[in-house]
């Protein structure tokens, strides 16, 4: 019984020293978040404009219909997404409008401290997205 | 100022001493557990409040004071209200027994350092240590719920397997120090604590203690896990704040008693008597926290046979023959 008793013992000893702990002190220290992981989404720009051609897949594939894209053509007579809009509070996060884009315009990051204080605010429009 | 008021006076500042030291010592040694038994578990423990969470003691008292006192509709309300207190108190009242240190000299007068130094020490020790289980069982009693009557009733059926052994233990100590009163006890070990002069008594008392204070191997009466909270699974807000600090004041109490009985209380080198005394107590505590952080909970029946069929024969034998070898020797 003691054998047992001072085994214990020596273990929640060994734990005490200190650089044992485990905890990731949130806030102030991040963890490095997987490269696949899907956070909030960007719009990817290039030169002029953004890289989206306004083919309508993603808000097609799109399981819980949170894409808006109203497509237009520019001067040179190209087609562009005049609004490109995602709905965050609707969206799942489950990367079907980045598999399906035909060009890679559109992407996910690793962003996912997404809290807000307005509904309104979680309507994310092309410029956020392509801040973001 | 006359030398009666001078008396009055050093007496009263003991007093609020005591009284302060006691009570800051139980908030931080609150503190001083969690972090403890974070670190055992791999995690930081609560060090958002002030410098290394110094001030989380202040603001656990703000917290539990700005609670809602509630009281169950069914709950026998008088003694609801009056049990924390109970268990708080008896706690506290024990300290004043316990020698922390050397007599002072001072004013050209000296001052024991001891609130009151009975003749009677030990019994009262051991009769506030019995009447401190009243406040748990008339809480869990009171408050007319299932889980807080089985964690009284525990409480009670632990109270009369450890109390034996605890008192028993002792006496081998009364015995070699031909008194029971505390200091006497203390000044009887200035050469060689009674660890060693009694080695087995010291682990029957030690474990004796811990199941008096309740903690983890012997936590029947609370066992958060089966019983929700056990006798105080109904209190909340301050009075529950009561029952927890009356725990921990219990704690350094009972890591006092071990240092007087065992120890050899502020005997040592070098330092200061009280300094001794003060490490002591906190190594107790230490001691116990540890353990708390290592040992799964005793069964039910497994402490009562321990309490009854090991700890009791021992200590009985111990008083024999300590008794045998005191007659031998002189």
């Amino acid at each position: 019984m003691f054998k047992e008793f001072a085994k214990g013992l020596s273990i929640t000893l060994k734990h005490l020293l200190p650089g044992n702990c485990t905890t990731v002190q949130y806030p102030k220290q991040k963890l490095e978040m997987s490269p696949r992981f899907r956070g909030l989404h960007r719009l990817v720009p290039t030169q002029h404009r953004e890289k989206c051609v306004a083919c309508y897949l993603c808000p097609t594939v799109c399981p819980a219909k949170c894409i808006t894209v109203e497509s237009a053509e520019n001067e040179k007579g190209e087609k562009y997404p005049k609004v490109y809009e995602i709905d965050l509070l609707r969206c799942i996060f489950c990367g079907y409008c980045v598999e399906a884009c035909p060009v890679e315009a559109i992407e996910m990051t690793d962003a996912y401290e997404l809290a807000n204080f307005k509904r309104e605010d979680f309507n994310f429009d092309k410029e956020r997205l392509l801040k973001s | 100022m006359t030398d009666p008021l001078l008396s009055l006076a050093l007496i009263l500042a003991k007093l609020i001493a005591v009284f302060g030291v006691i009570l800051t010592l139980a908030a931080y040694l609150v503190l001083a557990e969690r972090k403890l038994l974070a670190r055992m578990q791999l995690r930081y423990g609560p060090n958002r409040v002030g410098p290394f969470g110094m001030m989380q003691p202040l603001a656990d008292v703000i917290k539990l004071l700005t609670k809602e006192d509630f009281v169950p509709a069914t709950a026998d309300k008088w003694l609801f209200l009056i049990a924390p207190g109970l268990s708080a108190v008896t706690a506290l009242l024990t300290f004043a027994v316990v020698p922390f240190g050397p007599p002072l000299e001072i004013f050209g007068k000296t001052l024991p350092l001891v609130v009151i130094d009975l003749n009677v020490g030990v019994l009262y020790f051991l009769g506030l240590s019995s009447l401190a289980v009243y406040g748990m069982a008339l809480g869990g009693w009171a408050s007319n719920s299932k889980y807080s009557l089985l964690g009284s009733i525990r409480g009670l059926s632990q109270l009369i397997s450890y109390e034996l052994s605890m008192g028993l233990a002792i006496v081998p100590v009364v015995m070699m120090a031909r008194s029971f009163s505390l200091t006497e006890i203390v000044m009887a070990q200035e050469k060689i604590p009674y660890l060693l002069l009694n080695p087995l008594a010291f682990p029957i008392f030690l474990i004796s203690v811990l199941a008096e204070s309740k903690r983890i191997p012997f936590d029947l009466p609370e066992a958060e896990n089966e019983l929700v909270g056990g006798f105080h699974t109904e209190y909340s807000g301050m009075r529950f704040g009561l029952f927890f600090v009356g725990e921990y004041i219990n704690l350094i109490i009972l890591g006092s008693m071990v240092t007087v009985f065992f120890l050899g209380g502020w005997h040592g080198p070098w330092l200061p008597g009280v300094v001794w005394f003060a490490l002591k107590v906190l190594a107790i505590c230490a001691f116990f926290i540890w353990v708390r952080g290592s040992m799964p909970r005793l069964r039910y029946d497994q402490l009562m046979h321990f309490g009854w069929k090991v700890l009791l024969p021992l200590s009985l034998l111990n008083v024999l023959v300590t008794g045998a070898v005191l007659l031998g020797m002189s």
